[in-house]
């Protein structure tokens, strides 16, 4: 009796442990997100809004969402809403298609597209500050929702363009992303373990850069690592990553900002 | 400078020690890092962190070049009194930025 009672506090606590861990980890299907390869003190500083250095960017992308800009004077909240709660779950879903470009378009061209078309302005540009706290402020809307990016058949192209390129070899050292990601997920690169490159909490900040940084930043240091010209920031091909990216981490939860070594 | 995060627990017990943690904003440009076309980006640090209680600096921080970019400083005092805390921080440029919380003591 005291042996069940025992073990049905347990499980109890057990069950507790399991549903207070943050939405950040699992897919229930065996994907893992890079979460899961952190050390206990870098998933503490994610978890914790008071100690994650990428709440101070969406602090920053609040304050640019609903500052007036342009000749128009128009600001980010006139449509979207002063809180940016309409933006709730929607970076889950990109890159999504646009219809006017006829191609996947990413959270950044999204901005930098709206940037110059509403708000009449120069668009930010790719990893500059502005652009970098707006794509963390809309991302950390959607934390906790589960990536939905490719449920749209048109990105069906975009998705087997990136498929390809992840599979292709880059570089002096010949090496895939899927050589890596695919084949190698969880073991190490040197000290370094290998994550499965589920790109859950984008923009992230990434304690080797000491700032925020994109996916197509990420991806860039991953193709200098292979000792391969990186694609420019905004390339089709960059986004096509992308794109292939948030598909295959379908229904995971979002995690942004995310905290990564 | 800009942003600022911090915690500090909204009451507490006189005597009671509390803790309080703040994040703030910066580069911290350490100014060895190197410019592709030569020389340095100059450097840019926070120098100094103060706390200011009850009319007392209760905790201070000397910051150097190898503290990372947005500084995390934990630390805790002990709560004398109901009253506004002020947290301070001073760059190279002597730049200074205040942020202030509250904290009823009962």
């Amino acid at each position: 009796m005291t042996s069940r009672r025992f073990s049905t506090a347990l499980i109890a606590a057990l069950i507790a442990a399991m549903t207070s861990a943050p939405a950040s980890s699992e897919a229930g299907d065996g994907r893992r997100s890079g979460y899961l390869f952190m050390s206990p003190q870098t998933r503490a500083m994610q978890d914790d809004d008071m100690a994650n250095p990428g709440m101070l960017t969406v602090l920053e992308g609040a304050e640019l969402w609903s500052r007036p800009t342009g000749p128009a004077g128009r600001s980010c909240a006139d449509c979207h809403g002063a809180d940016g709660s309409g933006m709730r779950g929607v970076a889950a879903r990109y890159p999504a298609f646009d219809v006017a470009e006829g191609k996947p378009v990413d959270l950044a061209g999204r901005i930098r597209k709206c940037s110059a078309e509403h708000l009449l302005i120069e668009p930010p540009a790719f990893e500059s500050r502005p652009l970098l706290a707006l794509m963390t402020f809309v991302a950390h809307k959607a934390r906790g929702t589960r990536v939905t990016t490719g449920e749209d058949p048109r990105l069906s192209r975009g998705i087997e363009t990136g498929r390809g390129l992840w599979r292709t070899r880059f570089g002096q050292l010949e090496l895939s992303c899927a050589q890596c990601h695919d084949d190698n997920a969880g073991r190490r690169l040197g000290s370094a373990p290998i994550p499965e490159a589920h790109p859950t909490g984008y923009p992230i900040h990434r304690l080797e850069w000491q700032t925020v940084g994109s996916l197509q930043r990420r991806i860039r240091g991953c193709l200098t690592g292979v000792r391969a010209e990186p694609f420019p920031y905004g390339a089709d091909e960059l986004i096509a990553l992308e794109l292939f990216l948030m598909d295959r981490a379908r229904g995971m939860p979002m995690e942004t900002p995310g905290v990564r070594p | 400078m800009s942003r600022a995060l911090i915690h500090v627990p909204p009451r507490a017990r006189a005597g009671e020690i509390i803790e309080i943690r703040t994040l703030v904003q910066h580069p911290m440009e350490t100014g060895f890092r190197p410019l592709p076309e030569g020389g340095f980006v100059p450097r840019l640090i926070l120098r100094r962190f103060e706390c200011i209680y009850d009319g007392a600096v209760v905790f201070a921080a000397e910051l150097h070049p190898a503290v990372a970019a947005n500084p995390y400083i934990a630390f805790r005092l002990r709560a004398t009194r109901s009253g506004g805390i002020l947290f301070r921080w001073i760059d190279d440029q002597g730049a200074v930025r205040e942020e202030r919380a509250g904290i009823e003591v009962i």
